[in-house]
């Protein structure tokens, strides 16, 4: 295991223990007691488990999972940061419909192996983005009668 | 024969379109790489909110059934298991293919896949209604330890480490406690708005299997997958059929395989492939022929991982603990209609579950004759470009996760947890058990406060708990389930080098 990885396992399991000691820290001490019975339980487990992971990525002992290589992290991050805008804000602050189908525009475009300077290419992706909305208004609006956030736009 | 009775149900113009529906769309899904069964039913799930429960438990049946068999295609195809319930079918599919006995190898592969399937859901049919009769003197203290035996058994089996595990199966058992406390109506860990009632099971599924699938799609960049389809010639289905039944070692070995692999639960669809293969090659004649795109490989390997499929539903069905990931999602399916599955889902709902139990057996046949004919456009499905398949999954997990209550929040949650679980996955942490937490987590709770009260009014927690032989059996296999599972991981770390292990997992992932 080279250096990266257990640099990131100790980040990664310390996290989790951190998850681990402060649920079981808040299941001890928040009141009413009774309510907190069954998660006492849980967190003790959960603490004690998350602890020993941590304890093993400290020592370079963990067997498993390779982490996230650099090269990994950087095919990823264009799209990743996409999807979070998309969720976290466009879906609701541009609309449902209209924030979909930038979002699934951008993605195609960005992680498309074909060249972006030829103009059949954008085309495709353009009547690909239209299809996917058309499937999509077609089931959720129209057979399943979701009504999605209308906001600015649609 | 309850079943019998229940049968025409299935045939209904509505409940038959659907079962063709699910058949059909189960198929292509299946055959596309990165699409496992699991994720496929979590997807589909929000489509079956307007529906009877039987109807869109049929749906989901038949998606789960087919996306099994259909990831034959693409493995036999283009040498990429859809599932991984197929790798051990591209070890002698593909190689037939290239071979020019592509349309043989399908062939093959959807008569074995249906002949297990049909067994395992005899055996469904056969053994549900006696556990559940067994399963009617189970008390609370038995229910908590089957719920805590359904974690840890997914924990330990299903996961390359046992203690990561068993702390996915923690988190996802603390997950389950988020919200109002039904007893005391207490406020616990509601550090967010969106989580203030819970953290409902379908987003949470949705984004628990799909946005890893999505992330590690993107992780590919912009490059293409050039996986090639190899064309199929015609070959006579006739022979097909005389071929699967003059290999009856390799048929009856994958069947007994996938079956008894799929009534453990945690164990799934890719251990019964994986073991169903090698146990034929090990009794086979033509042992040295395995791997070299011999017909028994196919048989064997196609037979077992839908063998599994009926019987990974017993445990469901009778005592509400789901017996693999995709029974966890179906079990979500039941849930969302407010039916809850156990001993006394065939007295209260025998509609819903013998109608259920049916289209699945139809849908064996279904999938058999629809597999043949399909098998072509879903290896061209197989090869929509990774871009795409990204940006359509992640928009139909939105849209997914905002239908099951029209809430912005449960999106939020869904995203959350499958950007975690994408992070978790990387660390060596599985989905499968922290679903299993997440959904036996109430399970759990409600037994164990039920049975504190009735122990601290007669015979002390201690003595409720730990004794009775019941509670006694549930705990030896917790345990045993456990030990086992730490023995084989010390036995495969003294026998794998650490480049095995990082290759291995590179493969799998």
């Amino acid at each position: 295991m080279t250096d990266l990885p257990r640099n990131q396992h100790i980040i990664a399991s310390g996290l989790i223990a951190g998850v681990g000691v402060s649920i079981a820290y808040i299941s001890f001490t928040q009141e009413p007691a009774d309510a907190f019975v069954f998660p006492r339980l849980i967190s003790s487990v959960f603490a004690v488990l998350a602890l020993w992971t941590f304890g093993k990525a400290v020592l370079g002992k963990t067997k498993v999972g390779n982490g996230i290589s650099g090269d990994a992290m950087k095919k990823m991050l264009p799209g990743l940061i996409v999807a979070i805008i998309y969720i976290y804000w466009a879906a609701k602050g541009l609309g449902f419909y209209t924030a979909t189908a930038i979002a699934f525009f951008v993605l195609v475009s960005l992680y498309d192996p074909a060249p972006h300077t030829e103009f059949k290419t954008w085309l495709k992706r353009i009547a690909i983005t239209a299809g996917f909305m058309a499937v999509m208004y077609g089931l959720f609006a129209g057979l399943l009668n979701v009504f999605t956030p209308r906001e600015i736009f649609f | 024969m309850d079943f019998l009775f229940y049968m025409g149900d299935v045939f209904t113009p509505i409940n038959f379109g659907l079962l063709l529906l699910g058949t059909i769309g189960g198929l292509i899904l299946g055959a596309t790489p990165g699409l496992s069964p699991t994720m496929a039913v979590a997807l589909l799930i929000p489509f079956t909110f307007q529906l009877e429960p039987q109807q869109g438990l049929i749906l989901l049946g038949a998606a789960y059934t087919s996306t099994v068999a259909g990831g034959a295609v693409s493995a036999i195809l283009l040498k990429i298991p859809g599932a991984p319930a197929n790798i051990a079918t591209t070890l002698d599919g593909h190689t037939m293919a290239t071979k020019g006995e592509g349309a043989k190898a399908l062939q093959l592969s959807f008569l074995a896949s249906a002949v297990g399937g049909l067994f395992g859901v005899f055996l469904l049919i056969f053994l549900t209604p006696v556990l559940a009769q067994w399963a009617l003197a189970f008390g609370p203290s038995h229910l908590f330890w089957l719920a805590i035996l359904g974690v840890t058994v997914i924990g330990t089996l299903d996961s390359s480490s046992v203690v990561k595990g068993l702390l996915s199966g923690c988190i996802g058992l603390w997950l389950a406690t988020i919200g109002f406390d039904d007893i005391m109506g207490a406020q616990r860990f509601i550090f967010h708005p969106s989580v203030s009632g819970g953290i409902n099971v379908i987003p949470a599924l949705i984004g628990l299997f799909a946005i890893p699938q999505v992330i590690t799609m993107f992780t590919k960049g912009r490059s293409s997958d050039d996986a090639e389809v190899i064309s199929v010639k015609k070959h006579p289905i006739r022979l097909a059929f005389l071929e699967v039944f003059k290999r009856k070692a390799a048929l009856t070995i994958g069947t007994l395989t996938g079956s008894i692999i799929g009534l453990i639960p945690g164990v799934g669809g890719q251990i019964a492939g994986l073991v169903a293969y090698d146990q034929s090659k090990k009794f086979s004649k033509e042992s040295e022929k395995f791997g070299t795109g011999h017909s028994e490989g196919v048989i064997a390997a196609e037979s077992a991982n839908n063998a599994m499929v009926g019987p990974s539903l017993v445990p469901l069905l009778t005592l509400s603990i789901p017996g693999s990931p995709t029974a966890a999602v179906l079990l979500g399916g039941l849930l969302i209609h407010g039916i809850f599955p156990g001993p006394d889902l065939f007295m209260n709902y025998p509609q819903v579950a013998w109608t259920f139990i049916d289209s699945m057996l139809i849908g064996q046949i279904l999938m058999c004759i629809f597999g043949l004919y399909i098998a072509g456009l879903a290896a061209s499905v197989a090869r929509i470009p990774h871009a795409v398949m990204a940006a359509i999954v992640l928009g139909l997990a939105v849209f997914g996760s905002y239908s099951v209550q029209n809430s912005m929040g449960d999106v939020y949650v869904m995203a959350t947890l499958g950007l975690g679980m994408y992070f978790l996955e990387r660390f060596g942490f599985s989905a499968a058990p922290l679903v299993l937490g997440l959904i036996l987590g109430p399970i759990a709770e409600a037994n164990f406060i039920q049975g504190s009260m009735i122990a601290n009014a007669t015979v002390g927690i201690g003595s409720y708990f730990f004794t009775g032989w019941l509670n006694w059996l549930l705990i030896v296999i917790v345990l045993a389930s456990i030990s086992y599972s730490v023995w084989m991981e010390v036995a495969q770390r003294r026998y794998t080098t650490k480049d095995d292990a990082v290759a291995k997992e590179e493969a799998l992932s």
